[in-house]
């Protein structure tokens, strides 16, 4: 079973990105998926969290994430706020969307790290929502390269099954840009 | 075709009240519940579902719509939660007494003082003596499932029911879902065609004051009194069990399912140590049993379905050769143990099985509770039941005491 979290702020589509996986991870062939929200209330701009659970055989385990395999981090400014890294498995993998170099960040010993300029991917392709720019696409895409676990086909199928066709295309270019923009340390 | 599709719980819940061709809806928001009547009303603002929509001001009156458009023979669907369930509680005695096949769906949640928006079961187990039919879930594969096997049983029985599965847990994550087709739906449930109804070509009163005693009526036949009806619910809940069971194998039969048995299992086989529950705890449970199976420890899992009719014989073949018995829970009956405990202890009077049993009170206001936990108690458990002092307990888990 692989955990994925999403870490975000209200409005950044943290809970779209984790269905959208759950959706791309089942037509990839994995039998059990699951997404879900932080359970509560939700407020705009404030920390929250959507997990994605992917299995070969269909899940049976409902709680909330202990230790994720994969932390996906929306807004970099959330790693001063929550202690992230410490809520990865040894040898997890931590994806930020941020302008840093990887080298500029501190890693926990064991993990993983991959980032990607996603406000950049976004902008590049108009992808706004209230003058703010969408990253959660771009960061599926940095998931596809990153985690090597749902395949960039796959997540472009989770993509314009979920989202309304008029803005699939740019979401679906903007997903293959950060792919190619990723870049990874730590393996 | 059926089709799998990924949805959240109450999506499903409002799917299955659609298949079924409900015809009236009545229903007030209450978290988590509350996207389950915004699904259906899109449903029948899009015309897809025709059906009532009616809008009340209250959970209270959110029943007292569903009562009167079943007792005129619509088929009929509503949904709450929590302080919504407790709001209604004089109506659902009316439902039951009057022998109308109202469907309900309860997403548990806790209920105050303190305000708890999150998940237990404390809500639908407080109605337990209410004369109503109790279904739990354990995925979202089983609230649709379980909504549309509910419409058979309630009006082959004529007695309501209430299908309860966890808030947030279930209502709002996201897991496949195979969603039966139309036809297979219309095949397995026809049209509700009630025995009577009121209808203003032949007005009744109906429910009046009744006394003591049994009276003859107008027509000198002699009625019977307000115990002879009790007799008769007790009667339907208790005959409700044969048909919970046939119309699960009936599904079963169109989609493959297996809903045959008013409990399920998970490697029960050659289990010794038996963990008993009720909705996702139980689903949980089963992550726990496969760790503690890879220790050598022979544990299974037997989860509850129906839990009023309570599935007394069900129980007693099923725990028959348990070393050990774990009962995890989201409820307390304050002032002694978790009411499924008891349930289960009384089942088991008189059969001469004696093992020991630890009752696990858990997940209250929605505390998490994880595979690794159960596995944790279970494993404690074990050891402390060497003990003869221990061999009967009440454990908070996961509670600072």
């Amino acid at each position: 079973m692989h955990e994925i979290i999403w870490h975000g702020r209200g409005g950044q589509g943290v809970v779209v990105a984790a269905q959208i996986l759950a959706e791309a991870a089942y037509l990839q062939g994995f039998k059990g998926v699951t997404s879900a929200p932080t359970f509560g209330p939700e407020r705009r701009g404030a920390p929250l969290t959507a997990s994605t659970r992917i299995a070969d055989e269909p899940l049976r385990t409902f709680s909330q994430i202990e230790f994720a395999d994969i932390a996906v981090v929306l807004d970099p400014s959330l790693l001063q706020v929550v202690d992230i890294q410490s809520s990865l498995k040894a040898g997890g993998l931590i994806i930020i969307n941020t302008n840093l170099q990887p080298a500029d960040i501190r890693l926990k010993a064991g993990l993983k790290l991959a980032v990607i300029d996603a406000v950049s991917v976004a902008l590049k392709f108009h992808l706004l929502k209230e003058g703010a720019p969408i990253v959660n696409t771009p960061l599926l895409g940095a998931f596809a390269r990153a985690a090597g676990l749902v395949s960039l086909t796959y997540l472009e199928k989770g993509l314009r099954k979920k989202l309304p066709p008029q803005v699939a295309a740019a979401n679906s270019l903007a997903l293959k840009t950060a792919y190619e923009e990723t870049v990874m340390i730590g393996e | 075709m059926a089709e799998t599709i990924i949805m959240t719980g109450n999506t499903a819940a409002a799917i299955a009240a659609k298949l079924c061709q409900v015809q009236v809806v009545a229903a007030y928001p209450i978290t988590p519940q509350t996207s389950i009547i915004e699904t259906l009303s899109q449903f029948i603002e899009s015309g897809a579902l025709k059906a009532e929509y009616v809008r009340v001001e209250s959970e209270h009156s959110a029943m007292t719509v569903c009562i009167s458009a079943s007792t005129v023979g619509a088929r009929v669907f509503t949904s709450t939660s929590s302080h919504g369930l407790l709001y209604m509680h004089e109506q659902l005695h009316w439902a039951a007494g009057s022998r109308l096949p109202v469907v309900m769906c309860c997403v548990n949640r806790g209920v105050g003082a303190p305000w708890s928006i999150f998940n237990d079961q404390q809500d639908s187990i407080a109605q337990r003596d209410t004369g109503w039919i109790q279904l739990y879930c354990r995925d979202n594969q089983e609230i649709i499932d379980t909504v549309i096997q509910a419409y058979r049983i309630a009006e082959e029985v004529y007695a309501p029911v209430m299908v309860c599965y966890d808030g947030f847990v279930l209502s709002h994550t996201m897991m496949p879902v195979c969603v039966p087709d139309t036809e297979t739906v219309n095949s397995f449930l026809p049209p509700y065609k009630p025995h009577t109804f009121l209808s203003a070509e032949k007005p009744r009163n109906i429910n009046p004051v009744i006394f003591p005693g049994m009276r003859h009526n107008s027509e000198g036949v002699l009625c019977d009194g307000y115990m002879e009806m009790r007799y008769k619910l007790q009667e339907a809940l208790e005959k409700a069990r044969d048909v919970i069971v046939s119309v699960g194998m009936q599904y079963a039969k169109l989609t493959g399912r297996d809903y045959s048995e008013l409990l399920w299992r998970y490697k029960t086989e050659d289990a010794e140590i038996l963990l008993t529950g009720m909705g996702s705890i139980a689903t949980e449970a089963t992550v726990a049993v496969d760790q503690l199976r890879q220790e050598g420890i022979k544990a299974g899992v037997v989860g509850i379905r129906a839990y009023r009719p309570f599935p007394r014989k069900a129980i007693q073949e099923a725990l028959k050769n348990a070393k050990a018995l774990i009962v995890l829970e989201k409820d307390i009956s304050y002032g002694f143990e978790g009411a499924l405990c008891s349930d289960i202890k009384a089942a088991l009077y008189g059969t001469g099985l004696n093992a020991p049993l630890h009752n696990y009170i858990a997940g209250l206001g929605g505390r998490d509770v994880k595979a690794r936990e159960i596995y944790e108690a279970v494993k404690t458990s074990l050891e402390d039941m060497k003990s003869k002092k221990a061999q009967n307990k009440t454990i908070w888990i996961n509670c600072r005491r």
